[in-house]
């Protein structure tokens, strides 16, 4: 039996929150392990390693992704936006203040998830009703607050975006 | 203690301090913590449900490059002790020690066996790959009910069943048996008009908190071990680690992260002693993870249950009698909530013959932990449904027959003393008097399907703890509140409340900080209800403490005596002179005059919430379907310091119980093999799947705290499955006794019913 | 004197009373009142100088700690009971 493992490792240049950045990943690795182990972006969260929480969700060319489901490599030359580029505790975007207000988070776990999530939603339909927003967030699982909070929050975070 | 008083700030509903780290991603849970030259460790666990463990060989991955060791059980000292941890449940820790590391039997699928570390998590989950373990498999115990066999295979040769403290001839897999009883059943039941006896039996389900388990071990060379971890309690992981570990105490610091959801299931230690043997053997801080496949089989679940409950009721519609019989299945070792599900089953009703039997009984699960109201929500579900059907049988009203019935202060429990100041009755009162009980309710609904309204009641007991607060005045009249209480829902926000309230400053003066076990005293667990009445008298306590400590050292700077200075919340005066915290926390300062002062307290906690559900639900006949379309919680909180924080544990209890209801379950195979475990599979609630949760806090002051407070944790996960159940019987006149009432067990009740008729 | 409510399964041992009068300042104190009394109990309700692991004492509807030397006041009411844990 080997005892060593061949894991000749890839060099990734990517954009990650508007900054060029260069790092280098095995090929096995998944973006979110790239994102946290490698780039210390821990606001990625691993929750389940398969795709069906949404606690490690980014934006990949804008559109929404779960980064455990997408190899690292695959980030090459694309840009990608995660919970830390949502926003700055010195310049909190609306969704990011909506949320605080509303008390849509209890362990905040699930938060950035829901935070690219809401992002990637308002973007595209900056003005949704309750059923397109639960439709939207169904991806992303929270254990805390029942949603009905989240809920809320988006709703006011579209009203404050000027979504009428 | 509280009447109507007008408070500054508790009832507000100010943001939470550690609420911009959390929405901008820079707060650190247990897996974000990273230090200089830290190696990574996964676990090996058995893929056996039942089996002897023959020898475990690890030289093929010792020889692995990048492994830096390997550990199993024969790392870890004997241990025989009982610990009191958490809320006076005392724990085994052989058991807990043999759980960690599997001794000589492998008692449940995922139970750990070994454990390697190596430069990169990767090449260590390659090198379980290369232990080999010889296990004899043995036949593996599912089912709570032939586990209880007299011919079962047993789980321990040494286990005998417990009685009050009475052991039992044979060894068997029932552990314990508890009973309670009051009056006389046989009579009782002899002057019932209606008595209903009916069989449950509800699966598995996990706690489901989104962040799987984590920790980080550090040793520094003088023999002191720093642990990393996301807990609901740093000093219980402290407790059980020295305990597991044979490393004194006072030689273990823990530092609690942030934690991503607890419910109970983040109290008991899996991974820190693991974690601090392999860095003790690699001379290197350690982070070990668990994946979601481990969290859901190698963590603890909430047991599976065999329940029977019987209820009589007379001509008045007066309950006569009640008989309730609880095996809960309590996995690989004892310690199930049977004894809280015999404490609740019939909890918020005015018994006088009653006949409680609990089993603890051993099965090839993992080993269960507490979920939420442990043992309740099952025992309510049974409870709540024989209710419904009492009152369908005897055109009784099912709120009126719980107002008729409803437990009041002094009336009988099962353990302890009677109750004392409870909101039974009132939280009833306001489900009776709510937007949705009044409003009518359409059985067809536009879109074909059936539409139901069932309600339940469910009540939670509060513990009181040990809670431990330092409090620092800055010179600007800010205070350092220093508390060791882990926030999983916004506690810091409560506490600090209650703290500001109390020493008469703003919220916004307060700043709270949740500490390691070094910098604080002793503080119990974030749970049981206990940490917003808890740390919250705590708080309270300090606040006077400090004005006291304040006033010895400003009244020399006054030239006056100490007891001429009084203090009306915000305002220090004497013989004419005053001034604001403010102004003497500036005086102080300037002075060079510090003032930090510490408290702990024990307060008891005599009582416990109640709540009162209403549901409305959607079935669609053709597929068994539920869909809860208008759901409303009443709940007694005593007295609501951050109501939106009262709301969000309402609403995340009810949302909780829906899936509880509706479609968790841990799918076990003939070979005891867990089939479901992704969260695809073991599918917790999306925000498809609950409606709006409407709230309505009822507040009966709790007698023993400043302000009232009452825990509201747990209780809102109680009622949901028995409210729905109702619902269901509402809208297709079928009854579940089974948990989950998923789709396929609903249709074929629908089915069966309409092949009867 | 201290009124002790004997849990349901130890009834067998009392004779069947529910409720117990004895005398003594201390936990230690009652449960030897008791075991005098009825032979037997002492064991069901203590290990070494404190509680039975697993069981909780109340006195005065308060829930005490565990030791044996916890002072009972005069005619306080005492109950024995599962300890109970949350979550």
């Amino acid at each position: 039996m080997p005892t060593e493992l061949k894991t000749g490792k890839v060099a990734i240049h990517a954009t990650i929150n508007t900054e060029p950045t260069d790092w280098l990943s095995e090929p096995r690795e998944t973006l979110l392990e790239a994102l946290r182990d490698r780039l210390g972006l821990t606001g990625s969260k691993e929750g389940c390693g398969n795709g069906n929480c949404g606690a490690c969700a980014v934006l990949m060319e804008g559109r929404l992704v779960n980064s455990c489901c997408v190899l690292a490599v695959e980030a090459e030359g694309a840009s990608i936006t995660t919970v830390e580029g949502c926003g700055t505790p010195e310049g909190l975007s609306p969704i990011q203040r909506c949320f605080l207000e509303e008390a849509a988070l209890q362990c905040g776990f699930c938060t950035p998830g829901f935070i690219v999530a809401t992002k990637a939603l308002l973007e595209k339909t900056p003005n949704p009703t309750e059923d397109e927003i639960r439709w939207w967030l169904a991806g992303n699982l929270c254990r805390c607050t029942g949603y009905d909070k989240i809920v809320r929050a988006v709703q006011n975070a579209a009203a404050a975006m000027g979504g009428n | 203690m509280a009447t109507e008083t007008k408070y500054r700030v508790i009832g507000t509903r100010p943001v939470r301090p550690d609420g911009v780290d959390k929405v901008t991603g820079r707060a650190l849970y247990g897996a974000d913590i990273v230090l200089p030259r830290m190696a990574h460790a996964r676990v090996l666990r058995s893929p056996h449900a039942h089996a002897r463990i023959r020898s475990i060989d690890t030289r093929q991955a010792e020889a692995l490059t990048g492994v830096l060791a390997v550990v199993t059980a024969k790392d870890l000292p004997d241990v025989d002790a009982i610990l009191m941890v958490g809320e006076g449940g005392d724990v085994n820790m052989r058991h807990a020690s043999h759980n960690i590391l599997a001794h000589d039997k492998a008692l449940y699928e995922g139970h750990a066996v070994a454990a390697v570390a190596a430069t990169s998590p990767h090449i260590a989950l390659e090198a379980l790959k290369r232990i080999v373990v010889d296990y004899e498999a043995l036949p593996p115990v599912i089912d709570v009910r032939k586990a209880m066999e007299p011919e079962a295979t047993l789980l321990h040769e040494d286990q005998f069943t417990d009685t009050a403290g009475e052991k039992s001839e044979k060894p068997s897999n029932i552990a314990s048996h508890t009973i309670a009883e009051e009056g006389d059943i046989e009579k009782g039941f002899a002057e019932a008009k209606v008595v209903v006896e009916r069989e449950f039996v509800t699966q598995t389900v996990h706690q489901g908190y989104i962040e799987p388990h984590a920790a980080v071990a550090e040793w520094r060379s003088d023999g002191f071990l720093t642990l990393w971890c996301p807990t609901q309690g740093a000093f219980a992981v402290r407790q059980q680690c020295a305990q597991i570990l044979q490393h004194p105490a006072s030689h273990i610091k823990v530092v609690p992260t942030e934690i991503g959801g607890g419910f109970g299931g983040k109290i008991s230690v899996y991974l820190e002693p693991v974690a601090a043997i392999l860095s003790r053997k690699t001379g290197r801080p350690i982070k070990i993870l668990m994946d979601r496949a481990e969290v859901l089989m190698g963590t603890g679940p909430t047991p599976g249950t065999y329940i029977k409950v019987k209820m009589g009721v007379d001509a008045e519609g007066n309950i006569t009698a009640a008989q309730a019989l609880l095996a809960y299945d309590a996995g690989a070792y004892p310690g199930s909530p049977v004894g809280a599900g015999c404490m609740t089953v019939f909890a918020p009703y005015r018994l006088k013959n009653v006949r409680i039997d609990g089993y603890d009984v051993l099965v090839n699960k993992p080993k269960s932990a507490a979920y939420r109201a442990p043992g309740a929500t099952v025992a309510e579900f049974a409870t709540e449904t024989v209710v419904d059907e009492i009152c369908e049988q005897m055109g009784l009203d099912p709120l009126e027959f719980r107002l008729k019935n409803g437990a009041k202060e002094g009336d009988w429990r099962p353990f302890g003393p009677p109750y004392t100041r409870i909101g039974a009755i009132e939280c009833v009162e306001a489900a009776q008097g709510s937007d949705h009980w009044k409003a009518p309710l359409e059985h067809e609904a536009p879109n074909g399907k059936r539409r139901g309204r069932g309600v339940a009641s469910g009540y939670w007991m509060n513990w009181g703890g040990t809670s431990s607060c330092t409090g620092r005045l800055n010179g600007d009249g800010s205070v350092f509140l220093l508390e060791g209480s882990t926030d999983i829902g916004g506690t810091r926000a409560s506490i600090a409340m209650q703290f500001a309230e109390a020493f008469g400053v703003d919220y916004a003066q307060v700043i709270p900080q949740v500490v390691d076990t070094d910098t604080v005293g002793y503080n119990d667990v974030t749970g049981g209800s206990r940490t917003t009445f808890g740390t919250g008298y705590a708080a309270h306590a300090l606040a006077q403490k400090m004005q006291r400590d304040i006033v010895e050292k400003l009244a020399p700077i006054w030239e006056v005596e100490p007891d001429t200075i009084t203090v009306e919340g915000a305002c220090y005066a004497s013989n004419g002179k005053s001034a604001t915290i403010m102004e003497v926390a500036k005086l102080l300062d300037e002075k060079g005059i510090q003032v930090v002062s510490s408290v702990t307290t024990s307060p008891h906690n005599s009582s416990g919430a109640f709540a009162t559900h209403i549901a409305d639900v959607e079935v669609d006949s053709e597929t068994g379907k539920v869909d809860v379309v208008r759901y409303t919680a009443v709940q007694d909180a005593g007295k609501a310091i951050h109501p939106a924080y009262v709301e969000g544990q309402m609403q995340g209890g009810v949302a909780q119980g829906i899936g509880w209801a509706l479609n968790e379950e841990y799918f076990y195979d003939s070979a005891g093999k867990l089939r479901n475990a992704t969260l695809l599979d073991y599918r917790m609630p999306t925000t498809l799947d609950v409606p709006p949760i409407e709230t309505i806090i009822v507040e009966v002051p709790s007698p023993d705290h400043p302000y009232g407070v009452r825990g509201a944790g747990e209780v809102p996960i109680v009622p949901p499955p028995a409210a729905i159940a109702n619902a269901i019987y509402d809208a297709v006149g079928v009854r579940l006794q089974t948990l989950p009432m998923s789709p396929a067990k609903v249709c074929a009740a629908i089915l069966a019913k309409e092949g009867a008729a | 004197m201290a009124v002790v409510h004997i849990p349901a399964p130890l009834r067998s041992l009392t004779g069947g009373e529910t409720d117990v009068v004895v005398p003594g300042a201390t936990l230690a104190e009652v449960v030897e009142a008791l075991e005098e009394r009825f032979p037997g109990l002492k064991s069901r309700l203590t290990e070494g100088d404190r509680i039975r692991p697993g069981m909780a004492v109340f006195v005065g509807g308060v829930q005490t700690p565990f030791h044996l030397s916890t002072r009972v006041p005069a005619d306080a009411e005492i109950y024995f009971a599962p300890a109970i844990s949350g979550g």
